[in-house]
């Protein structure tokens, strides 16, 4: 278990590396270098070469990326060029919102999704399993951004039961919870239905499977066999899924705290790559990346304790 | 001889396969009483397990009960709520399965399942299911029950796993206990042990033990009767005495001659029943076995042979049986 995390571990830094390496060589191949679109058209060159000199692009990308990662271990993740406040505070500050997004959609969705997947297991074959079914599919290919506009037209603009934007007032829950729910439902919805389909698929697979005749032998109700004795087994694939859209909250963040101009990640990478605003891009980027690497890990090391099959081949 | 516990009545099943059926059972007809132990022999694919799945009401979903019924303490369990024949199994109609390899969840501790299979019991507290389950592993063998409560069927070995489902099925204390090849996914010295089993808790069980196999050496070693199946038929039935000493229908008496175990000397080749099984989809017209049976004439392959009683205890679906 202990060389698992190790590797694990290991493989998470390469990947890092890589990504950031990769977001340097975009920064050079998009069209329009930092500097000018910095400091506008009527710049004179000194001004610019000062410029980047100070964003330290004169130099070869390894040793950009190479000091950007031994300032990122130190905790330096440089300054923002326009505000010159460290980006590390930037994100901090940022970070929570996003977090709580989507550990609220990830949270109703899982619930919701689990919930349905069970139920169409229970009345498979019937009527009901088609209309969820039907259900579910539309969760899935309707487009978030739609979801988001239609929410917003409905609870904000015209019954105004709900914020159109913003993250509510500090200190007041009640107004946070308010202005989440819609971000929330917006990002979870599509995570719904991708459930709903995805458990009912695994369940149904282990319904097949010998041990469920077992406990159905034993004379257990049919939800019992349902929710305790399959669903703990097909819960297991899911967990990974679950942690992937967890993990990569950031993409759906852009789109939705754009929508509901909420502060977090999304709002702030967004305004960072318009400005060119670089060091802000990578800062982000590498701590989404690292908290992606984050939670996929957690994932495997929970389906490792859930799944003792898998715990006893990590232990050998 | 006391009323039957469990009674099935010219039981016939088949599987849906679309544009036809899959005879699977037809006409089976068998009784057990309480305090013996039947057999149930045939070869792969003759519908034993298809029979068990019956006797516990687990069909397969593409199952059709084509006609007959069983009757379980005079009780036809087939006109039984889902309910009520949901409080049937486990209660009072238990199962030891095929593959001990994956009669349990693997995600779930042995104690979980044991406890969890104990439902149908009210006013018993989780500790109280606990302490059962435990005294029944250790009834069945296993050393260190307590410890084997809180591993993970994968921790355990083949053996250990087939002891710790016979525990399972006893735990309710059944009236009928089925058990569906109980040693076949085991090896030599496991199938003995788990015989030895069986033997040891027949002594003080009360209730009638149904062993289907294909293997007559579990018949001899366990069974007060024997019922012999061929193509989802029963072809014989009688005490295991007599069907061993005078089997009355050809194909047990093929199956007898077949029996490694049987032969005196060394032997080259092993003897087989020439042929194969007839397509289930369209039984044959006349007996099932005339196409395989050396004693086979005109009349065998076209009428259907009668039901021919040789003693009280005894009898053959043979036309041969009665000369
Ligand atoms: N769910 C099913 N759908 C279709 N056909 C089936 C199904 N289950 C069993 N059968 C068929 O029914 C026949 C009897 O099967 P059954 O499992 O009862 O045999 P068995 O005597 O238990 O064999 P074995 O010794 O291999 O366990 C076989 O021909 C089998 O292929
Ligand atoms: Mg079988």
């Amino acid at each position: 278990m202990l060389t698992y995390a190790i590797k694990r571990s290991l493989l998470a830094l390469l990947i890092l590396f890589v990504v950031m390496l990769a977001m340097y060589a975009m920064v050079f191949l998009v069209p329009g270098d930092p500097a000018s679109i910095a400091l506008g058209p009527r710049a004179t060159p000194e001004l610019k070469q000062q410029l980047i000199e100070r964003m330290g692009l004169d130099q070869p990308i390894l040793s950009q990326v190479y000091h950007f990662f031994y300032n990122a271990v130190t905790g330096d993740l440089g300054y923002d060029v326009w505000s010159k406040r460290p980006v590390l505070a930037e994100i901090l500050e940022a970070f929570p919102y996003t977090f709580l997004l989507g550990v609220v959609a990830l949270a109703w969705a899982l619930i919701l999704g689990v919930f349905l997947g069970c139920a169409a297991v229970i009345y498979r074959g019937t009527p009901m399993d088609r209309i969820l079914g039907i259900l579910s599919v539309s969760m899935i290919s309707v487009p978030s951004f739609v979801v988001a506009i239609y929410a917003l037209l409905i609870f904000a603009v015209w019954l105004r039961w709900l914020p159109a934007i913003g993250a509510g007032e500090i200190g007041d829950p009640w107004s946070q919870f308010k202005a989440i729910i819609m971000p929330a439902f917006a990002v979870g919805i599509s995570w719904v239905g991708y459930l709903a389909r995805m458990v009912r698929a695994s369940m149904l697979e282990v319904m097949g499977a010998n041990h469920i005749r077992t406990a159905r032998a034993f004379g257990l109700s049919e939800r019992r066999v349902v929710f305790k004795h399959a669903l703990r087994v097909a819960i297991i694939p899911t967990i990974s899924i679950v942690a992937v859209g967890f993990g990569s909250i950031l993409s759906s963040a852009v789109f939705v705290e754009t929508v509901f101009s909420r502060p977090g990640i999304g709002t702030l990478i967004t305004s960072a790559v318009l400005k060119r605003n670089y060091p802000v891009v990578m800062g982000t980027v590498l701590v989404m990346t690292a908290f992606y690497l984050i939670v996929v890990t957690l994932a495997d090391l929970l389906i490792a304790r859930l799944d003792p099959r898998v715990r006893d081949v990590l232990r050998s | 001889m006391s009323e039957a516990i469990l009674r099935i009545e010219n039981l016939s099943i088949g599987y849906d396969a679309g544009i036809c059926q899959i005879h699977a059972l037809r006409s089976a007809t068998l009784e057990a009483h309480a305090g013996e132990v039947i057999g149930i022999v045939g070869e792969s694919g003759c519908g034993k397990s298809t029979l068990a799945a019956a006797i516990i009401n687990l069909l397969a979903p593409n199952a059709i009960i084509n006609s007959g019924s069983i009757y379980y303490q005079g009780t036809d369990i087939f006109s039984l709520n889902k309910d009520a024949q949901r409080k049937l199994r486990g209660q009072d109609i238990a199962m030891v399965f095929q593959d001990p390899m994956t009669t349990f969840n693997p995600v779930l501790t042995l104690g979980d399942q044991l406890i969890d299979f104990q439902q149908h019991l009210e006013g018993v507290s989780i500790s109280e299911k606990r302490i059962r389950a435990t005294n029944l592993l250790a009834r069945v063998g296993i050393p260190d029950p307590s410890l084997c409560m809180k591993r993970f069927p994968h921790e355990l070995s083949g053996g250990m796993r087939q002891r710790a489902s016979i525990a399972a099925a006893l735990l309710m204390q059944p009236n009928v206990l089925v058990a569906d090849e109980p040693t076949t996914a085991l090896d030599v010295t496991m199938e003995a042990q788990i015989i030895h089993l069986l033997r040891e808790l027949r002594s003080d069980y009360q209730g009638a033990i149904i062993v289907v196999t294909h293997h007559l050496g579990v018949v001899a070693e366990l069974c007060d009767r024997v019922y012999v199946m061929y193509a989802g038929q029963v072809v014989e039935q009688g005490l295991v005495d007599d069907i061993y000493h005078a089997p009355k229908h050809p194909y047990t008496s093929a199956l007898i001659a077949c029996d490694p175990a049987h032969f005196e000397e060394h032997t080259p080749i092993l003897p087989t029943i020439a042929g194969r099984l007839p397509d289930l989809m369209n039984p044959p017209q006349g007996c099932s076995f005339a196409a395989r049976c050396v004693l086979a004439n005109e009349l065998c392959r076209t009428t259907v042979p009668p039901w021919v009683k040789i003693s009280q205890t005894q009898s053959a679906l043979c036309h041969k049986a009665s000369q």
